[in-house]
């Protein structure tokens, strides 16, 4: 799995959604750029994540409608399919190495959310 | 040899050993990664396809495709840099020369060569074996050929009644056959693993599934002209069929190695020592073509085992191949057959102990050293959950218990019989495909911290091959983490260091209604997805609001958060409420019409109720929109809640009922539904004795007397089934409702997460009795309480997708794009199955 994110120059912000779009301490996903985005509004934490909405587990889109939370800290997204639990800062597979997903930038100007493909 | 420069290993032959093999030195030369050791790796096999799983060939019938058997893509290979030449056999060695010469031409040079060419069928010299519609059962080319064959079949007969003729068998019936036969020459089947007893049980287990079996008989002739039409036995009998499969036995492939001059032996099987040399040192032999302690090893294990041996030696280490057990346990035909050890030794050269239950179709029988103290062997048919833990009391002597027929007789309403897996040994031998011990695992779970079967499959590789270990090694991993005194304090996870039933109470003193506040208040961090659903069940089983409002919606656990089962592929299902099973025409169309309309899969559940798959995120609130205009209610399907109240006609219209169950259950069910507990609740009232609504595998069951109501309480179905004990006789309606109040109350405050009623009562220090002077006789002096509570619960209670459907903001959260909410995932797909659609499978 291929984690690392393309450079600067090359990215674009993409408008999502609005931030009252997006429940508190949860998330949805955004079609942007033919790509299935989940974003994460971790208001308890005041920050906000986008990472894929596929879970390569079993490749189903669902990791928005997943529980967020942290372990030791670090902000993860469980699958709700088989709760395997993501890192949102670095992507990795905390529950189990061999997986991965793409992380993206985010972020939240005049109550509207952008991210960066 | 050179040691500075690199080895070349070739193998011939990818079969499961050859594969096992390359694996092996793989995972080797990784954990010696600093060493000097580099290796260049041929394997040459004969057929098309890289190594799979020939234990489970059959598989293939039951829908396994070939790809799915592999125990290793072709990729794999190539990641390893190891050279796979597939369709290619080895035709010569030149041992001179140190190169082997394969079909195509290839010329491989070898300082290491291991032959791994394994067993074809032998084929009895029968006159008539070559006509069409005659077959071994060896690869999977010869399942193609078969299945391909089989289409213009009708009859089919196996030779041979040992354990691959049976798996033969059994092709046969999944294949479609209208009549499948067994044909043996000894007098019982599987001769080398069970005795006759066993035998004539297994025959009569495998003949009440449709297979005839014929003993003691010998084929003479296979007759027709160029296709089969049946059989000619010596005895003069004849029996007609039109496709044949002869397991008479295997050959192993020893000719490469004989016409290089290497010993074989005169009926098959290539000479090696200890060491698994052939009579030319730099050549190894293993699995099914080795010769050795003049046997041939069948079984995949003792393969593993010899590969094993030969990676050490290259590896500089130093082993030898034992004497291997040949113990084996197997499902054929949905039979359990196991036996190990020394089955067959008789008295008085033992003591044997043998049960036998033809109603059940059991035969047990194990054999005991004279003084009683040793397991020396046995056989188990029709039931052989117990025979790991026989398996490894025999091969580690340990002392047995002084009944010893406890050992196969079970628990009798006492402590466990002889000794759980903890008393074993650290060398016993707990996976036996991969030849994992007790230490290693223990080790494993204690030093490493891998408590789940799904990290020790990965540390470990145990469990990976046939899978018969599971159950041993959870209990071990249990009984590692008593041991450490882990189960002391249920907390709930690193965000909480309270147990539920404490955490409860603080929720309820404090009047705490979402999440956060508890989080702040009692909590650190920010949570996770398990104390999570934990605190938002509690908080559905305190105040019983709408478990989607006040940011309670993403505490929720992956059903409750879109108040539907979320299903392979992403789509959700639907269960309306039809309390009791009672349900009229009109309803049963709008549920018809509305699976019709959003194109949903429907099927009838075990709750006599009715599901519809499919659903997209987006199409639910208009599907409940519909079926709630019509009366409809939630069913809770998706929540750790009261399920569903069964019922049986009871007297409105069966002739035997003595009460009225249906409307009990009615009315049961509409009491109750909505209410949220530690795990889903299943109930069942019953109109008679008969008991056909199966209440006593409930959670409550209530069951009719003449005088009024039995009431059973937990009872689950599940992967530990278990009964419901007697709470109550001959209550009244009214009596009755009170005491369940009283129960389910008592048990939503008390039981851990996720843990269902019967799991509830078993750690309930004084059972049923102690259960019972609570509820029934009040020593706690809380009946009211709970009764209060739980009428508390009920008044509030309303239908949580109405709320839904008529609150836009809660309606709005449906949508899988939050940028395109009428666009559908694109991703989802479906698959056609007998004229419906089924979920698409894993990729």
């Amino acid at each position: 799995m291929n984690l690392t994110i393309e450079q600067n120059d090359t990215l674009t912000w993409h408008l999502a959604c609005q931030a009252s779009d997006v429940p508190e301490d949860g998330g949805v996903c955004a079609l942007i750029e033919g790509r299935q985005v989940a974003i994460f509004n971790f208001a308890r934490r005041v920050e906000w994540y986008a990472t894929d909405n596929e879970c390569p587990h079993r490749q189903q889109m669902a990791l928005s409608r997943g529980m967020i939370g942290s372990q030791g800290g670090e902000p993860k997204v469980a699958c709700p399919f088989h709760k395997k639990t993501f890192s949102l800062q670095t992507g990795k597979c905390l529950s189990d190495e061999e997986y991965g997903i793409n992380t993206y930038a985010v972020k939240v100007e005049n109550g509207l959310v952008y991210v960066a493909l | 040899m050179n040691t500075n420069k690199t080895k070349r290993i070739v193998v011939v032959g990818n079969g499961m050993v050859g594969y096992k093999f390359c694996e092996k030195l793989l995972s080797r030369i990784e954990s010696q990664a600093e060493s000097h050791f580099d290796y260049q790796v041929t394997v040459f096999g004969e057929e098309p396809r890289a190594a799979y799983d020939r234990v489970h060939l059959s598989s293939y019938f039951e829908g396994k495709s070939a790809d799915d058997l592999l125990l290793a893509p072709v990729s794999w290979y190539e990641e390893n840099a190891i050279s796979l030449y597939l369709s290619d056999p080895v035709v010569a060695i030149d041992r001179e020369a140190r190169t082997v010469r394969s079909h195509h031409g290839h010329v491989v040079d070898y300082d290491y060569l291991v032959l791994a060419t394994g067993s074809g069928a032998f084929v009895p010299p029968i006159s008539g074996v070559e006509k069409e519609g005659v077959f071994v059962y060896r690869t999977i080319e010869d399942l193609e050929m078969m299945d391909l064959y089989a289409k213009r079949a009708r009859k089919g007969a196996v030779i041979g009644g040992g354990l691959l003729g049976l798996e033969a068998a059994k092709a046969l019936l999944d294949l479609g056959m209208f009549e499948a036969h067994v044909v043996e020459f000894a007098p019982r089947l599987m001769p080398r693993q069970i005795d006759a007893a066993g035998s004539d049980l297994l025959k009569n287990q495998l003949e009440e599934l449709g297979l005839h079996v014929h003993l003691s008989k010998s084929t003479r002739e296979i007759t027709g002209e160029d296709c089969i039409d049946g059989l000619q036995f010596e005895d003069g009998e004849k029996l007609d069929v039109d496709m044949l499969v002869i397991s008479a036995g295997i050959r192993p492939r020893d000719e490469l190695a004989r016409h290089a001059g290497l010993e074989t032996h005169p009926r098959g099987g290539i000479v090696v020592n200890e060491r698994l040399q052939t009579t030319d040192p730099a050549i190894y032999a293993i699995g099914e073509c080795a010769l050795a302690h003049h046997m041939i090893y069948g079984l995949v294990a003792p393969g593993y085992e010899m590969a094993d041996v030969v990676v050490t030696q290259l590896m500089g280490g130093e082993k030898d191949f034992k004497p291997y057990d040949m113990s084996t346990k197997l499902k054929l035909i949905g039979v359990d057959v196991a036996s190990f050890g020394d089955p067959f030794i008789e008295e008085p050269a033992c003591r044997t102990i043998r049960y036998e239950n033809k109603a059940k179709g059991v035969y047990k029988r194990i054999n005991i050293s004279e003084d009683g103290k040793h397991l020396l062997g046995g056989i188990l048919i029709g039931d052989a959950e117990q025979y790991n833990m026989l398996l490894q009391a025999c091969k580690n002597k340990t002392i047995l218990p002084p009944d010893a027929e406890d050992l196969i007789l079970g628990l009798r309403g006492g402590e466990e019989a002889g000794a759980g897996v903890m008393s074993l040994p650290d060398e016993a031998l707990i996976c036996s495909c991969e030849a994992i011990t007790k230490q290693m695992l223990c080790h494993e779970v204690e030093v490493n911290g891998q408590t789940t079967i799904e990290t020790l499959k990965k540390s470990t590789k145990a469990c990976t091959g046939c899978g018969g270990c599971t159950p041993l090694v959870k209990d071990l991993i249990q009984g590692v983490m008593k041991a450490q005194g882990l189960y002391v304090r249920n907390i709930i996870c690193e965000h909480f260091d309270y147990s539920r039933q404490e955490l409860l109470d603080l929720v309820k003193m404090n009047d705490l209604r979402t999440y956060n506040t508890v989080l702040d208040k009692f909590g650190t961090g920010d949570g996770c997805e398990t104390c999570k659903p934990v605190v938002a069940s509690l908080l559905a089983s305190l105040w019983n609001e709408n478990v989607l409002e006040k940011g309670r919606a993403p505490v929720q656990d992956s059903n409750d958060r879109f108040l539907a089962n979320l299903q392979k592929g992403g789509t959700y299902s639907v269960v309306p409420r039809i309390p009791g099973g009672e349900i009229t025409p009109e309803k049963l169309i709008v549920i018809g019409a509305v699976a019709q309309k959003y194109g949903l899969y429907t099927k009838i559940t075990g709750g006599q109720r009715i599901d519809m798959f499919g659903a997209h995120l987006g199409d639910l609130p208009a599907i409940w929109e519909e079926l709630i205009a019509a009366g409809f209610e939630s069913g809770h399907a998706y929540g750790k809640a009261l399920r569903t109240v069964k019922s049986c006609v009871g007297t409105t219209w069966c002739r035997y009922g003595v009460q009225d169950a249906v409307s009990f259950a009615v009315r049961v069910e509409n009491r109750y539904k909505g209410l949220r507990s530690p795990h889903k609740l299943k109930s069942a009232v019953s109109g008679c004795t008969r008991e056909c609504a199966e209440a006593q595998s409930k959670d409550f069951g209530i069951i009719a007397t003449e005088k009024g109501w039995n009431l059973y309480v937990c009872g689950n179905g599940g992967t530990k089934p278990q009964h419901a004990q007697l709470l109550a006789t001959d209550v009244d309606d009214e009596t009755c409702i009170k005491l369940i109040d009283r129960f389910l109350m008592f048990y939503i405050k008390t039981a851990e997460p996720l843990m269902r009623t019967a799991p509830w009562l078993n750690k309930m220090e004084g059972g049923i009795t102690y259960l019972k002077a609570v509820v029934v006789g009040d020593v706690l002096g809380i009946a009211e309480e709970l009764e209060r509570e739980i009428q508390a619960l009920i008044n509030v209670y309303e239908c949580e997708w109405k709320k839904v459907v008529e609150t836009p903001e809660l309606r709005k959260q449906f949508t899988h794009f939050v940028n395109a909410p009428a666009k559908k995932d694109p991703t989802i797909a479906f698959e056609e199955l007998r004229g419906q659609k089924r979920a698409k499978e894993w990729a």
